[in-house]
């Protein structure tokens, strides 16, 4: 996918004047919140299965080799494919690989954000196939030729509306004056377009939540059951993932999608939890004839042993983004990349450099919603910081800030000087503020006074205060 | 304001050795929250000394990535409070960076065990009152209506909610009213609201709304930094709403005009 992160700045100025979408994120910031409290309200031992889920990740992480080894004997035994793919371009060039052997025109597509991040639809298209996404959101963000603004909920930026307008410009051949007002009718239609293409697909690709080790299984859990007609209809099944969605057992399994569930839309399961276990066996009655999985790295072994390990316990739920203040103002679309949120703003420079992405990790309050709604239990806010500190090392910050910070920490560990300049500078303040006590333009710190006033120092500072006491023995 | 800080000089034999971290923006901008918080833990019970040497925790350049900056301030604060019984802030986001971040940016040197034991001493004002003191009530009065803005650091990192809210309901007429979606974040975040000010105003502005919809005379918190940013966007937006640190409050000690505003018709009697 391409970014547009190097522009986040011009991209949420944009995003916050744009009232359709502030309209939806209106919507969102409740909803996902709510429903995800009433669910941990529900189940006492959430907090603990959570627990146990970032064991289990930690653990996975910290010998995947061997994991890696169980699995794809696993999965060669129940007659699965693996490919192993280095980079994205090696991903998509495997998947491409098996279409053209198979002689392949039409592509069905379950949600997967391992093809965003790899740019598989574009690949794909460009080869001459069609390539079509099933699940609702994505389609209707395919339709409006738009990249997903979260992980979960790739269409929350759209309103109704403009579905029902995406749907009356595509679907053409369907009456002129059909009743569209009613969501419900929106979800219908979508459904009727798509039933032919899941039968017609030559291959269907879908993402994975998980891969299980123990039985070399790969594990899809959806809404829609659109993921389920996409892998079980078409004669070839894809597995597209990444190398950290592996985990040990089944039970394991059972455990990360307790919380998975819970932490994205507040439910205690979803629709689907669907088990691909290797291709159609004999006595099955249905299901593809040939299982693939393509297993992406780009980056994550090397992640992996660096600084940034824990972000691989993500299991992609979308908690950080939903309860962040950034996101909630701003939408998916501002971070100008597959990941958006406060997982976005870690992964992203991994994936695509500070060049790129600096502003993704400084572009946080550090309020540390995120970590304390993270079911993997990532400290989101230390890894932004961490990411700040390789900014500044690489001499990233604007002159502006650097200095000011520099000139800062000089005279803060002076308190001498410290305490002579602000002593000078706070009653000056103060009075050229006036009776007022406050100022609505201040140079150089028009960051503040643009949108809010600033504050007046009361006078004199507490140490001046504080010293002349002493001096007149009132202390 | 001298009967508020007399006990300074007059060490006495047993009570715990208080220092106090006044925080710079206290120090600068709003010095009576620095006295306040002084008279609050005299009452207490506590010897409360305020090292002269202070001068910033270090956490605008911790957070702005400059690790070596952060740490030889830290190193600073240490050496000039360590030897106090306890280090207590009126403000959860500088108690956090003492507490919480000065071990982990510290860990890879050879101070990392002298920031622990020092993180141990380290308090926000009203949970050293209630957790440590033992403080259940304020004898005061203040009669009006309230809200409380839980600051970030302080809620998540030092689990500060309760302590606040039960010193302040112990004051005879006090009534509190609480924000909608209350644990969201103002937009302040330090140099955040300056390196991105359209976001950090979409969000204080979010919060403004909640502080008006909850239909009081005054907020009240424990940050100076989340104060003065709400209190400039209520400014702004010509609001009547008063805003105050809560240990002016607490301590009776609200005769200052409030952060950002003149000295308006009372709003809210001190009894």
């Amino acid at each position: 996918m391409k970014s547009t992160a190097g522009s986040f700045k011009e991209n949420a100025q944009d995003a916050l004047k744009n009232q359709r979408l502030q309209k939806s994120l209106k919507v969102l910031g409740r909803g996902f919140v709510e429903k995800r409290a009433k669910a941990r309200a529900a189940l006492p031992e959430f907090d603990e299965l959570c627990q146990q889920g970032q064991a289990i990740k930690t653990h996975t992480l910290k010998h995947l080799d061997l994991y890696l080894e169980v699995y794809e004997k696993q999965l060669v035994a129940s007659g699965g494919h693996l490919h192993l793919a280095h980079t994205a371009a090696d991903a998509c060039e495997q998947i491409l690989q098996i279409c053209r052997d198979k002689n392949a025109r039409l592509i069905t597509k379950g949600k997967s954000m391992v093809a965003e991040e790899i740019g598989l639809n574009d690949h794909l298209e460009e080869a001459g196939l069609r390539v079509l996404e099933t699940d609702l959101g994505e389609y209707i963000i395919q339709l409006r030729n738009e990249p997903p603004s979260h992980i979960v909920a790739p269409a929350v930026h759209v309103g109704a509306d403009q579905v029902e307008a995406d749907f009356r410009r595509v679907h053409k051949e369907l009456p002129a004056g059909r009743d569209l007002s009613d969501p419900a009718a929106l979800v219908f239609e979508a459904r009727n377009m798509l039933r032919s293409e899941f039968i017609n697909a030559d291959i269907g690709i879908t993402g994975a939540n998980f891969l299980i080790a123990q039985t070399g299984s790969s594990v899809i859990v959806t809404n829609e059951g659109n993921g389920d007609l996409t892998q079980s209809l078409a004669p070839v099944h894809i597995v597209i993932t990444s190398i950290d969605k592996l985990v040990p057992t089944l039970n394991d399994t059972s455990t990360l999608v307790r919380v998975l569930a819970r932490s994205a839309t507040g439910q205690s399961i979803t629709t689907y939890t669907t088990f691909s276990t290797g291709p159609r066996r004999s006595q099955d009655l249905d299901g593809p004839q040939e299982y693939h999985v393509v297993l992406l790295d780009n980056g994550r072994t090397e992640q992996l042993a660096g600084e940034f390990s824990e972000a691989l316990r993500c299991i992609r739920c979308g908690a950080c983004m939903n309860h962040c203040p950034v996101y909630q103002s701003i939408g998916g679309h501002a971070y100008g990349w597959v990941y958006p949120g406060p997982i976005g703003a870690v992964l992203t420079p991994s994936f695509l450099g500070l060049d790129e992405a600096a502003d993704l990790p400084n572009a946080s309050s550090l309020c540390g919603r995120c970590e304390q709604v993270c079911p993997m239990g990532i400290k989101l806010p230390d890894l932004m910081r961490k990411w700040r500190e390789k900014h500044h090392q690489g001499g990233g910050l604007p002159v502006l800030v650097r200095s000011s910070l520099t000139a800062w920490v000089i005279v803060a560990k002076r308190p001498r000087l410290y305490q002579f300049m602000t002593g000078i500078v706070m009653p000056l303040l103060a009075k050229l503020a006036g009776c007022k006590r406050n100022f609505r333009w201040l140079p150089l710190a028009t960051g503040w006074t643009n949108s809010r006033d600033l504050p007046a120092p009361s006078g004199k500072t507490f140490m001046s205060l504080l010293k002349k006491h002493q001096r007149e023995g009132r202390l | 304001m001298a009967e508020n800080i007399n006990s300074l000089h007059v060490p006495q034999v047993g009570l715990p050795r208080v220092a106090l971290y006044v925080t710079c923006l206290v120090d600068l901008f709003r010095p009576v929250v620095g006295f306040a918080a002084m008279k609050l833990l005299q009452e207490a019970g506590c010897e409360v000394s305020v090292p002269l040497t202070q001068t910033c925790c270090g956490q605008p350049a911790y957070n702005s990535g400059d690790r070596q900056a952060a740490q030889e301030l830290a190193i600073e604060v240490i050496k000039n409070f360590e030897s106090f019984d306890y280090v207590v802030a009126p403000s959860g986001s500088c108690a956090g960076m003492l507490k919480t971040h000065y071990p982990e940016l510290l860990k890879d040197t050879d101070q990392y065990e002298r920031a622990i034991s020092f993180a141990d001493k380290v308090f926000e004002l009203t949970s050293f009152l209630v957790d440590k003191c033992g403080l259940q009530s304020v004898d005061r009065g203040f009669a009006g209506r309230i809200t409380y803005h839980d600051a970030c650091a302080g809620l998540r990192e030092l689990n500060v909610k309760q302590q606040p809210r039960a010193l302040l309901n112990s004051l005879r007429g006090l009534e509190l009213s609480e924000l909608s979606d209350g644990e969201a974040c103002c937009g302040f975040g330090g140099m955040f609201c300056v390196k991105y000010p359209e976001i950090s105003d979409a969000m204080v502005s979010k919060k403004c709304a909640n502080i008006e919809a909850a239909n009081t005379q005054m907020l009240l918190g424990g940050d100076m930094g989340c104060l003065m940013n709400m209190a400039g966007k209520l400014s702004r937006d010509g609001s009547s709403i008063e805003v105050r640190h809560v240990a002016e409050i607490l301590a009776g000690m609200s005769d200052e005009p409030p952060i950002a505003g003149m000295k308006g018709p009372k709003q809210g009697k001190q009894k």
